[in-house]
């Protein structure tokens, strides 16, 4: 851990980026490692181990507020790489496009940290620092993600736009989880991811959610406006003004979707 | 580090650094190249293996993360006695193997998805097997394969007479479906030295080379200009533009500057700043706009103007026509170069035999290039010789030159094997691409809706050198007035050298981009007419009831209302089959050995739309002999004759002809050696070749009549064209009409192709299976033109930032067969390769405009581009 390194989990950004070229760096493969890999659920939630990949979560047991997560862990790449890929690598690998990140944010989030003489928490929203910059020291490992209980019955959803049906790098994405209490909804977290350097929440939409009953009309209380922590650019996948509407469209197909 | 760990059910063991790609230890150490690689970053699938049962890009894997588990690869499906498993059975009888280099990998995914679903429905298989791109196939005949695949399908193995028109399966299918099919980079000798090319990070720029003895010195060798004997190649023998190495100025970003040649570890850790050249970059000119600027800098110094060749067709007047037409329609049409995205990248490699060089590549035209080679190295051409791999895709790509006059100067200077493989950065940046079209168009009509007059102009960007732009230049003119008889003609095609890639040959040759200009001309003057486009396009009858029940259920649909909104968009099209108005022969040979081996000597190379079975069925049915009694030598130079280039959809219709008289040749010797009538019975066992005619049979021994070789030579009959364009300048042409039925997303500007009916006449399907497999395969990319193909360079240089069509994006296809026979084709025969994408995107974008009221003037149609027109047209930003 002294020398500078590379960390390698499930290799799914990590070749991609030596294309035809010599690896030669110092690399720390953290494959084996059985304790980062798996879900448990624990008193305050849930611990999701840094290497556990896209199909592991696809395939485990868990309540409707992970739909969104899983929904968004069918969407990376292809088979071949929800086999391999890992939460936390999509994570670490702090790409604007990561498919993974804006559910995570919807669900807060934490993660955690270790180095050879201490453990921390990051909330996610602090820990990706901008385009494939993290919160991570050179002697830290990202050993886990937390997600806390949420304080009512939760649902969660995720909608992805890209130019074609599979292994495609999103042009927008968004993600909810709702929680929910008597028919209204208690507390909303939304995020959109690949609109922005860092997948941003949308908290003037979320409190403009508080209180409003869980019904077809949801969608009706998005305000363009809201989506002003949003800065698309330009890029070969589309342009910024595109962006900006389909986030706006994709997050009112979303709420509409929690319409029961 | 030593990696133990279960191979395909046996112990294996590996050492080496565990960083090492799963994807390269099989290759290169474990001897296991049915596991492909085409991108290395888990782009394209074609690695695909099974890690402890589930499916993973042996590219993305570190062998290290392997110790005790198990992997699985395509050579682990059949029985160790080599008996297929039921997967790779269906997907040999089902044509899911075109080129097979997504095979293996394609396999794998979808037994990944068998062994936890024994019949899985199409959705499941779309998501099993939407990691692994194939650009041949279209994906339809694949998933029908898996679909099929708990189903034991009969073997087609027609009887002698019976070859042509059955659905056999490949001759060369069972290599492709096991991963034994060698291609460029599979064999590769291990003590072959290895070339990585320095390349131009600049789209136009001056250089000078620093001193290179350091790098000469860790290296074998490091080729630069001065190593090239002459240092031009290109496709036309006047115009050899294109050098193997820059000397001293570079045209485009990705041309090669030098080879680095030595063991394969050692040239890829070169770091690129340890190679000394100090670059002087110029402002490059990009696109028609800068190339025609009147101060426009030259991007080839004896260019004027920057003009490659410009040329027309005219007849009638059409000028003064267009003034009495009751309809007149106008456009302008833009194109984007568009990539091959072959699955397997340039490859091969080269060894000096004596004082003969000997070139083991993946091309699709061995003569031309061993003639190229020998120009290149002022050799005679008889000192070349290329032995073609398998080919893994190639659509026009493999036409140029690419590693091979590098490995084979290696080669010839270091007297040892040197390979060159390409990365896909690479394969994209520095090969050929589709031209770039802008094409104004203008057709008018009488009041019925009979065409009077066209005036078409088609400018394209031909990028740094020429290769095949003559060719795109030419053809176009002659098909710009699309599939109608229009009176009054004229059109230009006129090419303009920029500091783009190299745009050549693609599938279609220019004509696919002229189809999205008068195929649109065709809808408007429909609309203005108030008339149906199905009847004015006199498109072909088998599409008329698709149409009404297509406009039904669209009307239906879009009557609910709703944001997403569905159209019918129909598609003409007609090819002229082989070159234009240039002579192209084809020779084939069919040999009788003294053994009783039964032998096509096949020119002809097979890049995975199925000659090397066309060929057989077409010979065998001329000889009289059933096609599986025939084994096969393909395209080596030294063992078969020139059977012309695999371009301009010919095979079938050229090399076929050639294949019937080579056919049909042999079969009058040996009636003449048994005295028999033409109507006599051949039957071959072991020597005796039994000729049975009428109540007679006579028995001919061939141990004891030496070697029968049959003969047969076409060159399609052609003229050249006069100054108004006008000649023969093919020898049959190919027809087609393609119904595309969408849904538009109008919020989001997304297009789902949910059906395409497509409807061919070529002349006789001498495979029907391999006919559907070129026209499905030609719609994909049709597909992928329309909607998401755009090569930008130096920004979609890999298979995730440049789309193509996946699993999930090609429609059900239901293919129509028209046979209406071509006399001067084999059986009636005539091509299909180009035919199948012509038609698809003019169609795409009818149905778009049918859908949305936008008519699409620049493709692709990306999703933005598309809301941003819906958007215009509304008047409003909803």
């Amino acid at each position: 851990m002294a020398r500078p390194h590379t960390v390698l989990a499930g290799g799914t950004d990590f070749y991609p980026a030596r294309v035809g070229r010599a690896i030669e760096e110092d690399v720390l493969d953290i494959g084996a490692i059985g304790v980062l890999r798996g879900i448990s659920s624990v008193s305050e939630g849930w611990r999701l181990g840094a290497t556990t990949t896209w199909s592991e979560l696809l395939e485990a047991d868990l309540p409707p507020l992970f739909d969104g997560l899983k929904q968004a862990a069918r969407e990376v790449g292809g088979r071949q790489i929800q086999n391999a890929g890992t939460l936390a690598g999509n994570v670490c690998n702090a790409s604007p496009a990561a498919d993974g990140v804006p559910c995570l944010l919807a669900l807060e989030a934490e993660v955690e940290l270790a180095s050879r003489t201490a453990t921390r928490r990051v909330p996610l929203g602090r820990f990706i620092t901008g385009v494939r910059r993290t919160a991570r020291a050179p002697d830290e490992l990202v050993v886990a993600i937390h997600i806390p209980k949420p304080g009512h019955e939760a649902r969660s959803a995720f909608l992805k736009l890209g130019a074609r049906r599979y292994l495609v790098i999103s042009i927008a994405m968004v993600a909810a989880t709702l929680e929910i209490a008597n028919g209204r909804v208690a507390n909303a977290r939304i995020a959109v991811g690949a609109c922005s350097a860092v997948a941003q929440r949308l908290p003037a939409l979320e409190s403009a959610l508080a209180g409003a009953p869980l019904d077809g009309r949801l969608a009706d209380r998005i305000d363009p406006t809201h989506l002003a922590p949003l800065t698309p650019i330009d890029d070969v996948r589309g342009s910024a003004d595109y962006r900006a509407d389909s986030a706006l469209v994709l997050l009112r197909r979303l709420l509409a979707g929690f319409a029961p | 580090m030593k990696v133990a760990f279960t191979l395909n059910g046996a112990a294996a063991a590996w050492t080496g650094p565990p960083v090492t790609r799963l994807a390269a230890a099989l290759r290169n150490d474990l001897g296991l190249t049915g596991t492909k690689i085409g991108c290395d970053a888990g782009d394209c699938g074609a690695c695909t293996v099974l890690l402890d049962g589930r499916q993973v890009c042996a590219c993305l894997v570190a062998i290290g993360q392997v110790e005790g588990r198990s992997v699985e690869t395509v050579e682990g499906l059949a029985g160790a006695d080599g008996t297929l498993a039921l997967l790779q059975k269906s997907f040999l009888a089902r044509g899911a193997a075109q080129c097979g280099i997504c095979t293996p990998g394609m396999l794998m995914a979808a037994e990944e998805l068998l062994r936890r679903v024994s019949r899985p429905d199409r959705r499941a298989i779309e998501d099993a097997l939407g990691g692994v791109l194939c650009r041949c196939t279209g994906y339809t005949k694949i998933v029908d394969a898996v679909l099929s695949a708990s189903v034991q399908m009969p073997t087609v193995t027609p009887e002698a007479g019976a070859a042509v028109g059955a659905r056999m399966a490949r001759v060369d299918g069972q290599a492709k479906v096991t991963g034994r099919d060698i291609f460029g980079a599979d064999g590769i000798p291990p003590d072959a030295l290895w070339i990585r090319v320095v390349r131009s990070p600049y789209d136009r720029s001056r250089f000078a080379l620093g001193d290179l003895a350091p790098l000469r010195r860790r290296l074998a060798a490091v080729l630069t200009a001065s190593d090239v004997p002459f240092n031009g190649f290109g496709i036309y023998p006047e115009i050899k533009d294109q050098p193997v190495l820059a000397d001293g100025i570079v045209r485009y970003r990705g041309e090669a500057v030098l080879a680095l040649v030595g063991t394969r570890a050692y040239v890829l850790a070169v770091r690129d700043d340890e190679v000394p050249i100090v670059w002087t970059a110029e402002p490059p000119v990009i696109g028609i706009d800068a190339a025609t600027a009147a101060d426009a800098p030259l991007v080839q110094a004896d260019r004027p103007k920057n003009l490659l060749l410009d040329g027309g067709v005219r007849h009638g007047d059409a000028a003064a026509a267009f003034t009495g037409c009751a309809a007149v329609a106008e456009g302008v049409f833009e194109t984007a170069f568009v990539e091959h995205a072959y699955i397997e990248p340039e490859a091969g490699w080269a060894e000096r035999v004596g004082d003969r060089i000997e070139i083991h590549v993946t091309t699709q035209t061995p003569y031309m290039d061993r003639d190229e080679i020998a120009n290149v190295m002022r050799l005679k051409p008889e000192s070349v010789r290329i032995v073609p791999t398998a080919c893994g895709g190639g659509f026009g790509g493999k036409l140029d030159l690419s590693i091979q006059p590098l490995v084979a100067i290696a080669a010839w200077l270091l007297k040892r094997p040197v390979a060159c493989v390409y990365t896909r950065p690479e394969s994209m940046a520095a090969t050929t691409k589709r031209h770039p079209a802008r094409i104004s168009a203008k057709f008018g009509c009488d009041a019925q809706g009979k065409l009077v007059a066209c005036d078409v102009s088609a400018t394209f960007d031909t990028g740094a050198y020429a290769s095949w732009g003559p060719t795109v230049a030419n053809r176009v003119p002659v098909h710009a007035m699309g599939p109608y008889a229009v009176p009054h003609v004229q059109t230009w095609g006129e090419a303009f050298f920029t500091n783009g890639p190299p745009a050549g040959a693609f599938r279609g040759f220019g004509v696919p981009q002229a189809a999205i200009a008068h195929e649109a001309m065709m809808d408007e003057l429909a609309d203005k007419l108030g008339i149906d486009s199905a009847g004015l396009a006199q498109c072909l009858d088998a599409l008329r009831p698709g149409w009404q029940r297509a406009h039904a259920e669209a009307a239906a649909f879009n009557a609910k209302g709703g944001v997403k909104r569905r159209g019918v968009g129909i598609g003409c099209m007609w090819y002229g089959i082989g070159n234009t108005s240039m002579s192209n022969p084809s020779r084939i040979r069919v040999g009788l050995s003294p053994a009783g081996t039964l032998t096509l000597y096949n020119g002809a190379v097979d890049i995975g739309q199925g000659s090397n079975t066309i060929l057989t069925q077409i010979a065998a049915d001329a000889l009289g002999l059933p096609a599986a009694q025939f084994t096969l030598v393909a395209g080596d130079t030294d063992l078969t004759a020139d059977a012309g280039k695999t371009s301009a959809s010919r095979q079938t219709f050229v090399s076929g002809k050639a294949a019937e008289k080579a056919g049909l040749d042999l079969r009058q010797q040996i009636l003449r050696l048994a005295n028999a009538g033409p109507g006599a019975v051949l039957s071959l066992r072991d020597t005796r070749l039994s000729v049975r005619d009428g109540a007679e049979v006579r028995v001919l021994d061939l141990s004891t009549a030496g070697t029968l070789i049959g003969e047969g030579t076409f060159d399609p009959p052609t003229t050249p064209l006069d100054a108004d364009g006008q000649g023969i300048p093919y020898a049959t042409y190919a027809f087609a009409a393609q119904m595309a039925e969408v849904e538009v997303d109008t919020e989001l500007g997304t297009v789902k192709v949910l059906r395409i009916v497509a409807a061919h006449d070529v002349g006789k399907a001498i495979n029907p299976t391999l006919v559907e497999g070129q026209i499905e395969g030609g719609i994909a990319q049709g597909l992928g033109l329309a909607l998401m193909e755009e090569f930008l360079p130096g920004r979609t240089e890999n298979l995730h930032d440049y789309l193509i069509p996946t699993v999930g994006d090609v429609p059900e296809i239901e293919c129509i067969l028209i046979e209406d026979r071509e006399p001067l084709g084999p059986s009636g025969a005539k091509g299909v390769g180009e035919p199948g994408l012509v038609p698809t995107a003019p169609a795409i974008l009818g149905a778009v405009h049918h859908a949305t009221g936008v008519r699409a003037h620049r493709v692709p149609l990306l999703p933005h581009r598309l809301r941003g027109a819906i958007v215009s047209l509304r008047g409003t930003r909803a």
